[in-house]
């Protein structure tokens, strides 16, 4: 598992995107078409001339409670208190006891590694870290939470060992998020 | 009472990278091929639905597009998803108009173009099946790597390897090998398996099925009509359905998929034949969900071929071979045959039809003794399941 990548995978891709494009426009120029005949099997191909770039805007109004927890460095959710169930995620509502009287409570910061990955080949959005490593750990209160895993070596990571989880601020991006790491560490 | 439904025509597009075609051309190579299978013609078809993700492909509304090209308006349509369950979330909608006698003749079109986008577009697109801002968003999962969080649970707890994951690939491409219409036509070995690149640690390139465009069809007629048309129906004996937390981080175990499990006894229960883990024994042929190796030892598991934490040492003895066991996958798979994503589901009914009237390529044919089919089919990971009992005997006589 190397952690280790010299040139980012977003770099790359843009910069094969790049040489496309510039191939793409120069077959525009003398044709007076996007046409190309495909690399592999010759067939011809329009390049779209339409593009969108989409970015969503998520109501958080529900759980608002949860980030400004965060930015205190607490780590809390919802509890139901009309049957007490626990919800992680948190939500608004109770689909338990179809009641939305929640309260905010606050969750254990450890717990025990369920199962993880490393993720190699990343989404185009994530394609400018290095390799990250993702676990899901399980809390006294039986709940699981997902989230990156900061290890000093990821090959002693094992499953059924202790995690402690820390709020912690993502880079580049730089917003407040959590991350589990070895309890030892 | 629900009418019986029988399969009476299919199709099967090529698999693969199709820069040849676009998704009308696609969607017609099985659409034409199952009419003709069926002996009839566009206007007897009173309903068709349409399977298809897309996202990563041009046409947002597929189903008008296909519907157009051909010839199928202006019957009436819809497209499905259930992500990579879709082709038999739409077989079920089919089977279910048949069989309530809303239509008499309805047909399933699965179709994906997946290789109209850049790879780490397809990459982000599946990435973001299942909770986009809990899991995504912030901790940017791949579909690999959520399959690999079930591998590593998997591996730990029972003891499996990396080698035998890996024996699932070597399988399924030894009979991609003799499909001609499989995205990969070529033998893998242990050693090549093992020493590729990893995707999503624990699972490598060859753990994984690629970015595949295709298409498949299947027509469905009451059991009356089918009588009338063919004088060898394929009986759709029971579809099991059920579904499973968006959010991976709400489940509790990651051994086995829940929903697999769910849909399997539902229609083992509908079939009438839930006993026991050797449930191998009332079918000759199996294709099963193999979008990474470590799905296929689930599979066996959750369709109880095996008890819980035994599927590897099916593929390590071998019982998933033709003269094994149970023959899984002949077609090759999603891993060696390929996975566009709609199509997939239909194109496991269309090969398992195909398996049991003996009219597939000799040296992938499963000799066919019990007359029965069974295809598992799981959207996202484990997030939807549809488990489906052919036959060719007819259910209720
Ligand atoms: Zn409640």
């Amino acid at each position: 598992m190397s952690r280790e990548e010299k040139v980012s995978q977003r770099e790359l891709f843009d910069k094969q995107m790049k040489e496309f494009e510039e191939f793409v426009e120069s077959m525009k120029d003398s044709l007076g078409l996007p046409t190309f005949p495909d690399m592999k099997s010759g067939a011809l191909q329009w390049y779209d001339q339409r593009w969108i770039t989409t970015r969503f805007v998520i109501s958080v109004e529900g759980i608002k409670e949860f980030f400004d927890k965060l930015i205190d460095g607490k780590f809390v959710t919802t509890k139901c208190k009309s049957c007490g169930e626990l919800y992680f995620p948190p939500q608004k509502d109770c689909p338990k006891c179809r009641k939305s009287d929640m309260e905010w409570v606050e969750l254990s910061r450890e717990g025990e590694l369920l199962t993880y990955t490393q993720i190699n080949v990343k989404p185009y959005s994530f394609s400018h870290y290095d390799d990250y490593i993702v676990g899901i750990v399980r809390l006294p209160e039986g709940i699981n939470v997902t989230a990156w895993i900061r290890a000093d070596d990821p090959s002693k990571l094992q499953i059924g060992m202790k995690m402690r989880l820390e709020i912690v601020r993502r880079k580049p991006e730089n917003y407040i998020t959590y991350e589990w790491v070895p309890a030892e560490e | 009472m629900a009418r019986d439904v029988a399969i009476v025509g299919v199709g099967h597009s090529r698999y693969g990278v199709r820069s040849d075609v676009n998704i009308g051309e696609l969607a017609w190579e099985s659409i034409s091929m199952a009419l003709e299978d069926a002996g009839l013609e566009q206007k007897d078809i009173e309903y068709f639905v349409v399977s298809s993700v897309g996202g990563w492909s041009s046409e947002y509304l597929p189903a008008v597009v296909i519907g157009e090209y051909s010839g199928l308006t202006p019957k009436g349509t819809a497209r499905v998803e259930a992500a990579c369950a879709s082709g038999s979330a739409a077989v079920k909608l089919a089977y279910d108009m048949v069989a309530s006698g809303s239509v008499d003749i309805a047909t399933a079109i699965g179709l994906e173009k997946m290789n109209e986008s850049p790879t780490p577009t397809v990459v982000e697109f599946i990435g973001r099946a299942g909770n986009y801002f809990w899991e995504f968003h912030n901790f940017g999962l791949t579909f690999p790597g959520y399959y690999a969080l079930y591998a590593t649970a998997y591996m730990d707890r029972y003891g499996a390897t990396e080698e035998d994951l890996c024996l699932a690939a070597v399988k399924n491409h030894y009979y991609g090998a003799r499909n001609p219409k499989a995205h990969f036509q070529k033998e893998v070995t242990l050693e090549k398996c093992m020493s590729s690149r990893y995707i999503a640690w624990p699972l490598k390139l060859y753990d994984c099925s690629p970015i595949t465009d295709g298409s498949s069809a299947v027509i469905l007629a009451s059991g009356e009509v089918a009588r009338e048309l063919t004088d060898t129906p394929v009986w759709i004996e029971a579809i099991g359905h059920a579904s499973d937390t968006a959010n991976l981080s709400k489940r509790d175990d990651f051994t086995y998929l829940r929903a697999a499990r769910l849909a399997a006894e539902q229609a083992y229960m509908q079939a009438g034949i839930l006993d026991g883990y050797e449930m191998y024994k009332y079918f000759d042929v199996a294709e099963v969900h193999d979008c990474f190796t470590i799905a296929e030892v689930m599979a066996y598991e959750d369709l109880r071929f095996s008890k819980p934490g035994e599927g590897y040492k099916m593929l390590r003895d071998g019982e998933t071979y033709i003269g094994g066991k149970i023959p899984v996958n002949l077609s090759g798979g999603l891993k060696a045959k390929g996975h566009p994503i709609g199509a997939t589901g239909v194109g496991m009914v269309a090969e398992l039809t195909n398996q049991l009237l003996q009219r597939v390529e000799k040296d992938r044919q499963a000799p066919i003794e019990k007359g029965r089919a069974i295809a598992h089919n799981v959207g996202g990971t484990g997030h939807y399941a549809y488990v489906t009992i052919l036959s060719l005997d007819r259910p209720r006589g």
